[in-house]
């Protein structure tokens, strides 16, 4: 009875529905013009406008249905996405361990191709940048829109310095992060006043003047051509070639026979230890006093003055750090692809790499690589869908949204815990997805 | 107030002005070491104004606010100090009107945070705690047994790792003066630290407030409208009126003071009051809690 009830209401707004897709549908799909060689005529065609209504009437009608089932739940929903006390979420270091295992092994398992290898580094690279972004965004609460202005920092230092100076790749790496993190300083100093939309703003404008300084700075950074020729990298001196002229490569120094694949697995070696330095980092940090300030200055800035926290002090390190980590990642593009052009440091990757660590839970690790993979893997995967795929994308997106409001991984793990304290409230199964 | 502690905070000409208000005029007053000074008048007198000016949130239009150190140091001139440097340096610590916890965080992170700058100068710049250095452990430990002393205190070890905001209104009330207490302060500012809580929990934050001034060398500075709390624990209040101070004495004499009741009531004349509103404040008082 209740059902029906419930119903009933549901079919009047359904019905309301199709019978509006049908009017709009009569006009636009109901007539077609026929251009034969009497002339035009008019061909009639109500069955599709009848399927139109009938599409929408039965859609509306399951949408609502499923709303209210949806809606029924957040009751205990919402008691349990905040963990009121309990105890270590036990799943979540386990589930991380699989995936460092799953990524150490990928290159040898039976499956592994170069093309699944290629697309692992450029995932590792996104679920590095979202780590990165992770300090500034989820830790410290700083929207940040520009993030990708301190990528494209990371690869011009490393392609310039490698160009001009004949610089390794091994001290260009932490030059990079250096000059990365001095770009985030000096974006933080213009912003330390301003918090959430207008913070973001200004970090938007700051990507773009970045991206606009490299297209036009012909004479450095060559514009709109880029950086070609960039040095690969090498395994600590030993070049990936077949031959090369007054050095040992890697393949004769080992005694292996040549093969191209060494240098994507070398590249996907090294980005995988770039991305769990990373992680390693942040989650060190968030247990030292500047790790708690960040979280602390995100929940209230004002409290933390009242505590004596160097407002500004802690707002810059986390800009710099994050900032430090694009570097790195950037480098490391650049030394992977060979050529950059300000065309790769678009606003679209900004976004993209923020949706990442909304889209997995701000703060949460795990969460991040799981999104990375939603929003960069399936997409390369998915690559023969075309179009769809961005369809895809953003249905995919308005549906976590609406499932995980908070992301996909939303819970806290305190920094801390009291060992003696008795673990009151059980957590709920849902709390250790 | 003959008081045989020493001074510990003095402000002298404590002017605010937003535009043409004065929202606090020519304000002087000490407040003492190991003593409890409270600040009452009614909604709008400009309490919250002058606790905003000692924790550096405003800058005063005039006047000096100097601290002494109950060590004998110099004393710092709070009116010259930025907001966090008045907590850091001078050791002020306060609460919020409306509670300021850290409430995704849990309890027990909410009593680190406030040990942030010891623990900081102990990590070295983020170094030695990143290696785990025994000098950052050692601190991180006797932070962890400060923490743990002032949970105990206020009754929430239980739910030490529960986050912040899940806990009831009257324990984020005593978790916040704890967290302040645990920034070692040498005075503490608490703003209406019994508004909201019922009579059990008001007695509970008299014992509280008690404890502190009997175990810890600092002075307390507060706003309260809960006569309750005012008269059962202060040693010294003072009454402001529509910014500017009107009486200033022990709560026995505030309490019969003619002024002080004309403010809060608003009589014209002081024989016109019954007897039962001259003898006792609450019923005033309580019309004024929120």
């Amino acid at each position: 009875m209740g059902t029906l009830s419930r119903l009933t209401p549901h079919l009047k707004d359904s019905l309301a529905a199709g019978l509006l897709a049908g009017l709009l549908a009569l006009p636009m799909l109901g007539f077609r013009l026929v251009d034969s060689a009497q002339g035009l005529s008019l061909d009639y065609r109500f069955t599709w406008v009848a399927i139109a209504a009938a599409t929408v009437f039965t859609g509306r009608l399951i949408l609502l249905q499923a709303g209210d089932a949806i809606r029924r739940r957040p009751s205990q929903r919402s008691a349990s996405t905040q963990p009121q006390a309990g105890r270590p979420n036990k799943l979540r270091p386990i589930l991380g361990w699989l995936f460092i295992a799953g990524a150490l092994v990928l290159p040898w398992a039976p499956l592994a191709d170069r093309n699944l290898l290629d697309k692992a580094t450029l995932l590792l690279i996104y679920v590095m940048l979202g780590w990165g972004l992770n300090v500034v965004v989820g830790l410290a609460g700083l929207l940040d829109l520009g993030y990708v202005a301190f990528y494209a920092v990371g690869a011009y230092s490393y392609a310039l310095l490698s160009q001009n100076f004949g610089l390794s790749f091994w001290i260009c790496l932490p030059l990079a992060g250096l000059f990365s993190a001095s770009f985030g300083m000096l974006l933080g100093f213009p912003v330390l006043r301003l918090r959430g939309d207008y913070l973001a703003i200004v970090t938007l404008g700051f990507g773009e003047i970045v991206r606009v300084v490299l297209l036009n700075w012909q004479v450095v950074t060559g514009g709109p051509n880029g950086v070609s020729g960039i040095q690969r990298p090498s395994f600590f001196g030993l070049p990936f070639l077949a031959t090369a002229p007054g050095k040992t490569t890697f393949h004769e120094f080992f005694g292996l026979p040549f093969s191209p694949d060494h240098r994507i697995v070398f590249l996907y070696y090294l980005i995988l230890v770039l991305a769990l330095v990373t992680n390693l980092f942040t989650l060190r940090i968030r247990r030292l006093p500047i790790g708690r300030a960040w979280e602390a200055l995100r929940e209230d800035e004002t409290a933390c003055r009242s505590l004596g926290i160097d407002p500004t002090k802690t707002k810059l390190s986390a800009f710099a750090i994050g900032a430090m980590f694009a570097g790195f990642a950037g480098s490391f593009f650049a030394t992977r692809q060979g050529f950059i052009s300000p065309e790769s440091f678009s606003f679209l990757e900004s976004a993209i790499i923020l949706a990442i660590v909304v889209l997995g839970g701000l703060g949460s690790q795990i969460g991040i690589v799981l999104s990375a993979f939603l929003l960069v893997g399936l997409p390369e995967w998915f690559r023969d869908l075309q179009q769809y795929r961005m369809l895809a994308f953003g249905g995919a997106m308005v549906l976590i949204m609406l499932w995980r409001p908070r992301g996909l991984l939303s819970n806290r793990e305190p920094t801390i815990r009291l060992a003696s304290a008795p673990s009151r409230v059980a957590q709920t199964a849902e709390d250790s997805v | 107030m003959a008081s045989d502690s020493l001074p510990l905070l003095a402000v002298e000409h404590l002017t605010m002005r937003f535009g043409g208000l004065f929202a606090v005029n020519d304000l002087s007053f000490t407040a003492y070491q190991k003593e409890i000074t409270a600040i009452i008048g009614p909604n709008g007198a400009g309490k919250t104004t002058v606790f905003n000016c000692l924790t550096g949130f405003y800058k005063p239009s005039v006047g000096r606010l100097s601290l002494t150190p109950p060590d004998d140091g110099a004393p710092h001139l709070l009116e010259r100090m930025d907001g966090f440097r008045i907590a850091k340096v001078a050791k002020v610590a306060r609460t919020f009107q409306n509670i300021r916890l850290f409430t995704g965080m849990s309890v027990l992170e909410n009593l680190m945070v406030a040990q942030h700058n010891k623990l900081m100068r102990a990590s070295v710049y983020s170094v030695a705690g990143l290696l785990g250095l025994r000098r950052f452990r050692n601190q991180e430990r006797q932070s962890l047994e400060i923490a743990k002393y002032w949970l105990d205190k206020i009754d929430l070890s239980d739910q030490a790792d529960w986050s912040a905001g899940n806990l009831p209104y009257g324990s984020q009330r005593r978790l916040e003066i704890a967290r302040a207490m645990c920034t070692e302060p040498v005075l503490l500012c608490l703003d209406e630290p019994a508004a909201g809580l019922n009579p059990r929990e008001s007695l509970q934050l008299n014992d509280l407030l008690l404890d502190i001034r009997r175990d810890q060398n600092i002075g307390i500075l507060l706003i309260e409208h809960d006569m309750s709390v005012v008269m059962n624990i202060s040693d010294h209040i003072i009454v402001l009126d529509h910014g500017a101070m009107i009486a200033d004495g022990t709560p026995v004499a505030i309490r019969s003071d003619p002024t002080v009741i004309r403010a809060y009531l608003g009589a014209a004349d002081d024989e016109d009051l019954p007897p039962e509103v001259t003898g006792d404040l609450r019923p005033a008082a309580t019309s004024g809690v929120r």
